[in-house]
């Protein structure tokens, strides 16, 4: 993989050279296929999608629903129907937390998540564990971030029914051991929710290997357009779940006082859908698979153990994850001491390097962190990085980190 | 001004150095303001006299450079100012990292008016009227957590 030949698919980058890019674990940039997939859409076929009964509805369909075969080949999906299109993992999540959850969650059975989920794969929960009376539990990782095998088994009882775990922290970049925990939830009959916002991007996923019954994830993150998303589901428990949400073209009959559904994935996806989004993100599968994960996972590992290894070198500077590069996914978080996260970023983007600054989503993961790390805030700065950076970057922003200090007024 | 520079020149002199970090003794007032997004997380505490001015001020907590040295200019501000005119400073303050207020009124601010292109970043917005939305609850509104004025319903 040539990232240099890479870097000209993407016309933001190619347009701004010096400008380093650091904050793809909040949304990535997307090549010039996917923008094309876009437009095409709204400039070939554009139409009303499934109802229209004219040629453009008729193309419309069929790119919204090719989508659907690329989005359930990418991530090992047997059916089609079991790939929902959603905004966002957010919505995705919530829609297994009240279609699934709500009704099929007891008073006393247990929801098992990490403390280093994204607020969005736990919010849901909290709320599903209001309403049924489950109660929620969290796995601890270790210091670097780790959730261990004899932890996780420590945390699952027989009582526990759904287990939540992001493929990859967007924190601490660590991968978790999703595929353990589907196996111990389904011996007590239980499913498997796995939140791929950030893993789906950086790895090859395939949901029957892992054993997930819910797979979540983005398109902005993995190259596709922003306000699409999909949720996987196994079809014997989407066809049991009743609709999130309701409303055209989601239903068979319509009659004053009561409905009945439409057939998957339809009966999940009410009101016109996003047709040019999944398009977009669809090719964004295509550009991923045609580049290939273990070279986007290689440039990934060759950018961070710069970052990683120039951030530890100097003193101040503090970096949080585990110590072995390719457990990272591409994400460093650090912090600089006596210098708050937020006035890192700030300096930062005055050389034009775009960090994330804050608690990333993921509150309780920074209370854990400041109080088993002693961090002097509650909260982290992060670089996070994508196949299309290069190792160049990596070495100015480290340069650029060294002086962060001084900016702020320190001697050194 | 380039941020860096706005940095050298006043904001880390006030998170680094500030005139008016720590505690004091019997103030009339305290209130903690927190900024979630970040965990920036302030204790204000105010002394006023009898004719409602304030005759002394400090601030204390954790949080970024921006949110420790805005709470430190707007200090230097008030105190010696009745109530109504912090009031008005922060009301002055407000519009500014808004973008509404007039050319008069940034220069009323003094070094807080240095802040102004904070209303180019909405992220920091937060951090820098974290101090001055404090001090608009203590004197506006009349809360208090503790003090020899505390707030408590009527009595």
């Amino acid at each position: 993989m040539d990232v240099n030949l890479i870097r000209r698919d993407f016309p933001i980058l190619a347009d701004n050279p010096e400008y380093i890019y650091f904050d793809n674990a909040a949304t990535s940039q997307r090549p010039v296929q996917v923008l094309e997939a876009i437009e095409n859409f709204y400039r070939t076929t554009n139409a009303n999608p499934l109802r229209g009964l004219y040629e453009w509805s008729v193309g419309a369909t069929d790119i919204y629903e090719k989508s659907r075969h690329a989005m359930a080949g990418f991530i090992g999906a047997e059916h089609d129907e079991e790939i929902i299109f959603v905004r966002n993992a957010t919505e995705a999540l919530n829609l297994v937390a009240y279609s699934y959850g709500l009704n099929n969650l007891h008073e006393g059975d247990e929801i098992l998540i990490t403390v280093m989920e994204h607020h969005s794969d736990i919010l849901p929960w909290q709320m599903v564990a209001r309403s049924t009376g489950a109660v929620l539990k969290y796995i601890e990782p270790e210091d670097d971030g780790i959730i261990t095998e004899e932890n996780l088994k420590s945390c699952v009882t027989e009582k526990t029914k759904l287990i939540g775990m992001a493929l990859v922290s967007n924190v601490l970049g660590v991968k978790n051991p999703v595929k353990l925990a589907a196996e111990l939830v389904h011996a007590n009959g239980g499913v498997m929710v796995a939140d791929g916002a950030q893993g789906v991007p950086h790895m090859k996923v395939d949901v029957k290997e892992i054993g997930a019954d819910f797979l979540a994830f983005s398109g902005h993150k993995m190259l596709g357009p922003m306000g699409i998303g999909a949720l996987y589901g196994r079809m014997e428990l989407l066809e049991k779940m009743p609709p999130f949400l309701s409303g055209g073209e989601m239903i068979e009959y319509v009659k004053r006082d009561s409905a009945t559904y439409a057939e998957l994935p339809h009966k999940f996806e009410a009101g016109t859908v996003n047709a040019a989004g999944a398009a977009g993100m669809a090719a964004a599968a295509e550009y991923l698979n045609s580049i290939g994960f273990d070279a986007i996972e290689e440039q990934e590992n060759k950018v961070t153990k710069i970052v990683y290894e120039g951030l530890k070198s100097i003193p101040y500077v503090h970096v949080y994850g585990s110590d072995d590069v390719t457990k990272h996914s591409g994400i460093v978080t650090f912090n600089i001491d006596g210098c708050h996260p937020h006035d890192i970023s700030t300096v930062l983007d005055d050389e034009h390097i775009a960090v994330r600054a804050g608690h990333h989503c993921a509150q309780p993961l920074m209370e854990f962190m400041q109080e088993r790390l002693k961090m002097e805030f509650r909260a982290t700065a992060r670089a996070s990085v994508y196949f299309y950076n290069t190792e160049e970057e990596a070495e100015r922003f480290v340069e650029a980190v060294k002086k962060v200090r001084g900016w702020l007024g320190y001697g050194a | 001004m380039e941020l860096k520079n706005l940095y050298r020149e006043i904001v880390n002199e006030h998170n680094l150095h500030p005139t008016h970090k720590g505690d004091m003794e019997s103030p009339s007032m305290i209130l903690n303001g927190v900024n979630p997004s970040c965990g920036d997380d302030i204790y204000l505490q105010l002394k006023l006299d009898e004719n409602d001015i304030v005759t002394d001020g400090c601030f204390n907590g954790s949080g970024c450079a921006i949110s420790q040295a805005s709470a430190d200019m707007m200090l230097d501000l008030i105190i010696g100012s009745s109530k109504e005119e912090a009031l008005a400073y922060a009301e002055r303050f407000m519009n500014m990292v808004r973008s509404t207020a007039t050319p008069e009124e940034i220069e009323s601010l003094d070094e807080a008016a240095s802040l102004e292109d904070i209303s180019h970043m909405p992220a920091r917005v937060k951090c820098a009227t974290l101090g001055w939305k404090t001090m608009q609850r203590m004197l506006r509104d009349g809360e208090s957590e503790g003090g020899s004025r505390q707030s408590c319903g009527g009595c």
